[in-house]
């Protein structure tokens, strides 16, 4: 996945400018900066969840193997079966049991034979570190799981579908520190299938988690590189300013 | 200052216990198995029941929910979906000044419409009536319902790949059902207890029918013929029967707010 | 990029992946979405093209003077509803008299002072007395109000004041006073509801402000809760006042119904509802059903003029409060 002059608008305000990036599949790409930087906008504009916000637009290319995700005909529902993406906040369907949270994704393209779908679910379920807790449970109320077994929840119905890459916004920020050391390690387990970009405004947890890292301030992007160089030898003041925590 | 306020919570109080006090003192001694399952009798005896009413409040309540509760839930959903349009605003300011358009009038209406041109009275004008004035209540709540449905919610399915609709079905208006059925069924308890447009439209019948387009009994017709007419035992019997109909609108009521309370007490954000 | 790299661990993975495809249902969705919510300004203007259609005959013939004419004569044909208007605004604005100061003192007393463990029962109460149907106030009040209201209360007030003409003259039960007091009791949980939602989308803020400068609680309300929330509550007002307007059931069993305009409030009178509700069913003739139309039409417009200023002023102030008393 790429991204090439991206702008992000709000109305007429431009939350991310001209931002030209690529994510080399089958790693972990940290995107970090102070709140309102634009690093979650420019996220959601990956998977045109942007667009959703009230006046929000976009120009510039975002390329999903090559083909540009805004180009015309292009199925938004398509786009997001294949960019999946789990939010800050865990956002299991309440009214839906943890089987069917899983299966949520799955049931869009029409039915899948009983046997397949279990397989899949279980299989989603074990990949996020959640089958042994819930698999006598299957057809419980998945708001009765713990906030840390909801995200894991979440990241097992995005990633039932098979999608290419997998966009996580905050994915620890209202966890505590016991939840957030599962999802850092399954983010490690994950890379192996996926192509993950994550926010996060936590510099550790981009030390940690990620092959590559771009700081991002007031909507521009500021510095790209490998996690480790941008971590001990920033390029870039402000970078080094905000890892070293003197501003944000 | 406080003293005073205090007396006014008692005026506010008093008069549904008075009101209920009145009803189960004055109805509850004509309640019986029979006045539920019988027809009335001929002035001057005493007994019968209002079979015929219960009945024809059921199907003429029935028909209009039938048509107000899909046009209410849809109207109300694009409301709560499409928040900016002008289709949204417009809606919501219209059933607000719906809402306080006066029952008699849309009997009126219902009257024109239906009754005049057939030359007879139908209780289908009657549930067309109550329609209309069902129509701008379930709106309201159901937008009202829909927009505690938190939007990380909606993010979610759109990001899984759901379509629009199938996220305002199968994710949005599903999360908030309970609430939407129990707001519907408040506007229904509003309506059952509607008189003055079924004075116009449905009109009342002194026997069974179930031809919603000839004339049928209802239970707040009952209560007012038998209120105005001029025997005593008639009066017992608008007393009895204006008991069982509070009692289901007051059911109905109370049992949809808790309900409502319940399910939504914290699903905010 | 990352097709490649995704593992075929099952079949799935190997379906032809593409980004094309069409929202026809969602264009679908939104047009049966629209077609509901278009329904409810249609309905109005359908109402409004009805009543006008039925009342033409009487329209063409009487004209505007039909407001001020006082002939109510169906044998003849000769139509006014000059006592049907006046009955209804006096019978309207009495109510109000009576349900305001009550009301509102009920709704500050209930967002402002009243113990948390009073505000729920209290609120819940409102509510129940809102959903109590027309028929039963009017069952109710012929039976158990006005013969309080005929031996105790109106005997008191001709003592008391009548040396004012209201209040002089044979006592009937049914009058105009009896139907105002019921309205007045229909009304009021109307007006408690939407002025208690009313002062609680007054922000904390001003609340605090005021309390900080060293008010008192009644100070806090007097000078900055209340008049914060003013167009709101004269909103609730107008509200209650629309409700009184078209409110037939309870009014039609109490009034007593006689085309006449009396200075006494202790003599019977007629609304513009209450006609309708009597007259109707009973017509024959065209310029009848026609006439009463026009009562109905100019009934509609005056409530949906108040009813859309009322709307608009609590707007003004629950604006960011989310709701503009849903329901009411």
């Amino acid at each position: 996945m790429e991204t090439s002059t991206l702008t992000a608008m709000y109305g007429k305000f431009a939350a991310v400018k001209a931002v030209t990036l690529q994510f080399p599949a089958n790693q972990v790409h940290a995107l970090i900066g102070p709140s309102g930087c634009g690093k979650s906008t420019f996220l959601r504009s990956l998977n045109r969840m942007h667009e959703m916000s009230i006046g929000g637009w976009v120009t510039g290319r975002v390329l999903l193997d090559g083909e540009d995700v805004y180009g015309p005909g292009v199925s938004v529902i398509q786009l997001r079966r294949r960019v999946g993406m789990v939010f800050q906040r865990p956002t299991p369907f309440p009214t839906k049991s943890i089987y069917d949270n899983v299966a949520a994704g799955l049931m869009l393209e029409g039915k899948l034979p009983r046997a397949e779908l279990d397989e899949i679910v279980e299989r989603s379920l074990r990949r996020a570190a959640l089958w042994d807790e819930v698999k006598d449970r299957l057809k419980g109320s998945a708001i009765a799981l713990s906030g840390g077994q909801q995200q894991r929840l979440c990241l097992a119905r995005t990633i039932a579908p098979e999608p290419e890459v997998i966009l996580l916004d905050e994915p620890t920020a209202s966890l505590d520190p016991q939840g957030t050391q599962r999802i850092e390690e399954l983010v490690f387990e994950l890379k192996k299938d996926f192509t993950i970009i994550i926010v996060t405004h936590n510099m550790q947890q981009a030390a940690r988690t990620s092959d590559t890292t771009t700081f991002f301030y007031l909507g521009t992007m500021v510095e790209h590189g490998p996690t480790k160089q941008i971590f001990t030898t920033p390029q870039n003041e402000q970078t080094e300013a905000y890892i070293t925590g003197r501003f944000g | 200052m406080v003293g005073l306020m205090i007396g006014a919570v008692i005026v506010a109080v008093l008069p549904l216990i008075f009101i209920l006090g009145s009803l189960i003192v004055r109805g509850a001694g004509s309640l019986s198995v029979a006045f539920f399952t019988r027809m009335p009798v001929p002035a001057g005896e005493t007994g019968g029941g209002v079979l015929h009413a219960i009945v024809g409040t059921l199907i003429i309540v029935g028909i209009a929910a039938l048509m107000g509760v899909p046009i209410g839930m849809g109207a109300g959903l694009h409301a709560a979906e499409y928040p900016g349009s002008k289709i949204s605003w417009t809606a919501r300011f219209v059933a607000d000044v719906m809402n306080g358009t006066p029952s008699i009038v849309v009997g009126v209406f219902a009257y024109t419409l239906v009754v005049a041109p057939q030359k007879h009275y139908s209780a289908f004008a009657g549930s067309l009536a109550l329609a209309v004035l069902m129509v701008p209540m379930i709106m309201r709540s159901t937008e009202e319902l829909i927009k505690l449905v938190p939007n990380s919610l909606r993010e979610a399915a759109l990001a899984l790949g759901y379509a629009r609709w199938r996220t305002s079905l199968s994710i949005v208006l599903r999360t908030a059902l309970p609430g939407i059925v129990t707001g519907s069924l408040l506007a229904i308890a509003r309506v059952a207890g509607e008189t003055a447009p079924l004075l116009l439209t449905a009109l009342g019948n002194q026997y069974f029918s179930v031809d919603i387009n000839g004339p049928m009994e209802t239970l707040p017709h009952v209560v007012y013929k038998y209120a105005t007419g001029p025997y005593e035992e008639w009066h017992q019997f608008a007393w009895a029967a204006a008991l069982v109909l509070i009692l289901v609108v007051l059911v109905l009521s109370i049992a949809a707010r808790i309900a409502t309370r319940q399910k939504f007490g914290g699903a905010r954000g | 990029m990352a097709t490649s790299a995704v593992p075929a661990v099952h079949d799935r993975a190997a379906r032809p992946r593409s980004l094309s495809g069409s929202s026809r249902h969602d264009q679908l969705f939104r047009a049966i979405l629209t077609a509901c919510a278009l329904a409810i300004p249609v309905l109005i203007v359908m109402l409004l093209i009805v009543l006008v259609r039925g009342a033409d005959p009487a329209i063409r013939k009487f004209g505007l003077h039909f407001i001020v004419d006082s002939t109510w004569d169906p044998i003849a044909g000769k139509f006014g509803a000059f006592p049907l208007i006046v009955g209804t605004l006096l019978t309207s604005l009495l109510a109000l008299v009576i349900a305001v100061p009550l009301s509102l003192g009920v709704a500050i007393y209930l967002t402002e002072f009243a113990p948390e463990m009073v505000r729920k029962p209290i609120a819940m109460t409102i509510e129940l007395l809102a959903a109590i149907p027309s028929v039963v106030y009017g069952l109710w009040g012929v039976f158990v109000l006005m013969p309080i209201l005929r031996t105790a209360v109106f005997p008191l007030l001709r003592s008391v004041l009548g040396f004012l003409p209201f209040f002089q003259g044979v006592i009937y039960g049914p009058s105009v006073l009896a139907a105002s007091v019921i309205l007045a009791i229909m009304i009021m949980p109307f007006i408690m509801s939407v002025s208690r939602e009313v002062l609680l989308a007054v922000p904390n803020s001003q609340r605090e402000a005021a309390l900080a400068l060293g008010a008192t609680r009644w100070e806090a309300v007097r000078t900055a809760i209340v008049p914060y929330a003013r167009s709101g509550i004269l909103g609730a007002i107008i509200l209650g006042l629309g409700r009184a307007l078209g409110e037939t059931m309870a009014v039609t069993m109490l009034i007593g119904n006689r085309h006449e305009i009396v200075a006494s409030l202790f003599a019977p009178g007629y609304t513009m509802a209450a006609v309708i509700a009597n007259e109707f069913a009973e017509a024959q003739d065209r310029m009848h059903f026609a006439a009463m139309t026009y009562v109905a039409l100019v009934l509609f417009l005056v409530t949906v003029i108040i009813n859309a200023a009322a709307r608009l002023l609590i707007w003004r102030v629950s604006r960011g409060a989310g709701s503009g008393g849903k329901e009411l």
